[in-house]
């Protein structure tokens, strides 16, 4: 057997079940394994005597029989879930030193189902960013590197997309606003959903935009997403907006068959100097969607190109009422006050210093939106196209539409540093077919489909009907299995 | 729209962030950048639509008025910079 970290959730579920590995040899593997990969900086706070204890207790567990299908599988978390007693900081300065006294409810979820934590992983400061450059503890780096340069995993899941693609953990929990699980994944190579607003609990996850936040996993297969998905989802009383619905057996969706269902391409996401390699895997992995049975269908969601400018009015308005919260008093940093300071200049110092530039940015561009004389001209109308967008899906999906194929990114993986002189808008362009999935609360699913001319992953992205993750899967299970991606980076670090 | 220096001064203020001086004119040269980039908003109908409030056509769940949680003082305290006698410790906010 190769190295037990480079295993898949369901392999090592079945080899665990069938008493051919433990849960304790599975985490050694895997701690080893992060042990040797500083040079990512893929895993910010490491937690191995947590993970001993829980590999232990999930050994027992498996042995009385009826374990569930987590039990014993070793787990990387994305910063920004709160963990009991274990440093939470949502890779902000303004948040050194804070450990929570409770645990988010999708990691108490994991712990329940037997699952193992290996430590926290790197991400973009709260989430804001898409190539990991924004953290305070430094770039999370690619595992995947084609030449003498390093590469971003993507972001703001960067850390999480790296940590599974190096087979540092079997899977990662990610966060998705804009497209922050999908990005990473479609960079590295690797599976990430992003579920139905509302599936997945918000609670002790760091808030970023309110309304547009969701956890999923990231992981090496469809199957093994399935599987995380089912954990991590619940209702939730102490969410309001999570859905009082069961959650499915998403791993039992995986049928492989598609025969029928109508897959919609939508026009408007073919934009102007849009790649030759990104169009051509777009045909690509639609022939193959085709050859499984399904019907393709050119559908128009009109206001798709709205949907950029719109989520930079709502994400950043609902982050600075969000961020409002770090202020120096109840947790995380704090500024030293000269005589004479009031409590003015220590909330202005104190956020000075804890935030850092993109999120600053964001927290004034949000503070402006809502300002007196702005909000209906910024965040109203925003909210008003928001509207729009998610009738373009409503009406797509009432027409018979099962399912929708685009581009998960407009690129593949490019160099740390390469945007440091970019306009914010230029990095922004990152979510341009990711963040109409937010937008309209839609499930949404990265799927790796094959290598570009330079030898780096890219990835197709699948948009579902509210609530039908099941079904959603099961596409992306096609076109997994039809587009049979194997490649995995060659160990450089 | 285009954010000139006082007004970037005015919003650093709202914010709650110290921006040095010399740093107002990048901050309102950036600002300005990327309130030009929503102005396309502009170019869509909205007339008659309404604006979003939630996602999911889901009404929020209703519960009983009780105090359901609580009765930790010192965990809530456990994080704080400055805590003493069980309250949270700042600057003097009333001379």
């Amino acid at each position: 057997m190769s190295a037990l970290n480079e295993l898949t959730i369901s392999a090592a579920r079945d080899a665990l079940r069938a008493g051919e590995l433990s849960a304790v040899e599975l985490t050694e593997d895997c701690l080893a394994a992060i042990e040797g990969a500083g040079a990512l900086n893929a895993f910010v706070h490491l937690t191995p005597d947590i993970a001993r204890a829980q590999a232990a207790a999930a050994d027992l567990r498996i042995k009385a029989g009826a374990a569930p299908s987590l039990c014993g599988i070793p787990l990387g978390i994305k910063d920004l879930f709160c963990t009991k007693g274990v440093p939470s900081q949502a890779a902000s300065n303004i948040l050194r030193g804070f450990r929570p006294e409770y645990e988010s409810t999708v990691t108490q979820n994991l712990w329940d189902a037997g699952a193992v934590m290996l430590g926290k992983l790197n991400m973009d400061e709260f989430a804001m960013g898409s190539s990991n450059e924004t953290a305070c503890y430094g770039n999370a780096v690619n595992p995947w590197k084609v030449d003498g340069r390093q590469l971003t995993p993507g972001g703001s899941s960067g850390g999480s997309a790296a940590a599974v693609a190096a087979d540092l953990c079997l899977a990662a929990t990610g966060t998705d606003t804009g497209g922050s699980i999908r990005q990473p994944a479609a960079f590295t190579g690797i599976v990430g959903i992003k579920p139905t607003y509302g599936r997945v609990s918000r609670w002790g996850v760091v808030a970023f935009a309110s309304s547009l936040d969701q956890a999923g996993p990231m992981t090496k297969s469809v199957r093994d997403a399935a599987i995380m998905l089912a954990t991590m989802a619940s209702h939730d009383p102490k969410d309001s907006t999570s859905a009082d619905l069961a959650v499915p057996d998403f791993e039992a969706a995986l049928t492989g068959d598609i025969r029928g269902k109508k897959i919609g391409i939508p026009r408007e996401y073919r934009m102007d100097g849009m790649p030759a390699e990104i169009e051509a895997l777009w045909a690509k992995g639609t022939a193959m969607l085709k050859d499984a049975g399904a019907e393709i269908v050119d559908i128009s969601l009109p206001h798709t190109k709205y949907a950029l400018p719109a989520y930079y009015v709502v994400a950043p308005a609902e982050a600075s009422s969000n961020l409002a919260r770090y202020d120096g008093v109840r947790y995380g940093h704090r500024a030293k006050l000269g005589a004479g300071d009031g409590i003015t200049e220590m909330y202005e110092r104190t956020r000075a210093e804890g935030f850092g530039k993109e999120v600053q940015r964001r927290v004034m561009i949000g503070t402006y939106v809502l300002s007196a004389g702005f909000y209906d001209a910024y965040y109203n109308r925003a909210r008003k196209v928001r509207a729009l967008i998610k009738r373009d899906f409503d009406l797509a999906f009432a027409a018979g539409i099962d399912a929708i194929l685009t581009p998960a990114t407009p690129s593949s993986a490019f160099g740390l540093g390469e945007m440091a002189n970019a306009d914010p808008v230029e990095m922004y362009l990152n979510d341009v077919f990711t963040v109409t999935v937010n937008l309209a609360g839609l499930p949404g699913i990265a799927v790796p489909v094959a290598l570009d001319a330079k030898g780096l992953p890219m990835g197709l992205q699948l948009i579902g009907r509210p609530w039908a993750e099941g079904d959603l899967l099961n596409h992306a299970y096609v076109l997994e299995r039809a587009a049979g991606f194997v490649s995995k980076p060659g160990k450089w670090w | 729209m285009s954010i000139d220096i006082d007004t970037a001064r005015k919003v650093a203020h709202l914010a709650r962030i110290a921006v040095p001086e010399a740093e107002l004119p990048a901050l309102a040269g950036e600002l300005s950048g990327i309130l030009s980039f929503m102005e396309q908003l502009n170019e869509v109908d909205v007339t008659g639509i309404e604006p979003m409030t939630s996602v999911t056509p889901m009404r929020l769940k209703r519960r009983e008025d009780v105090v359901t949680d609580g009765g930790y003082q010192a965990r809530i305290l456990s994080n704080a910079p400055d805590a003493r006698e069980g309250f949270f410790a700042v600057p003097k906010v009333v001379e």
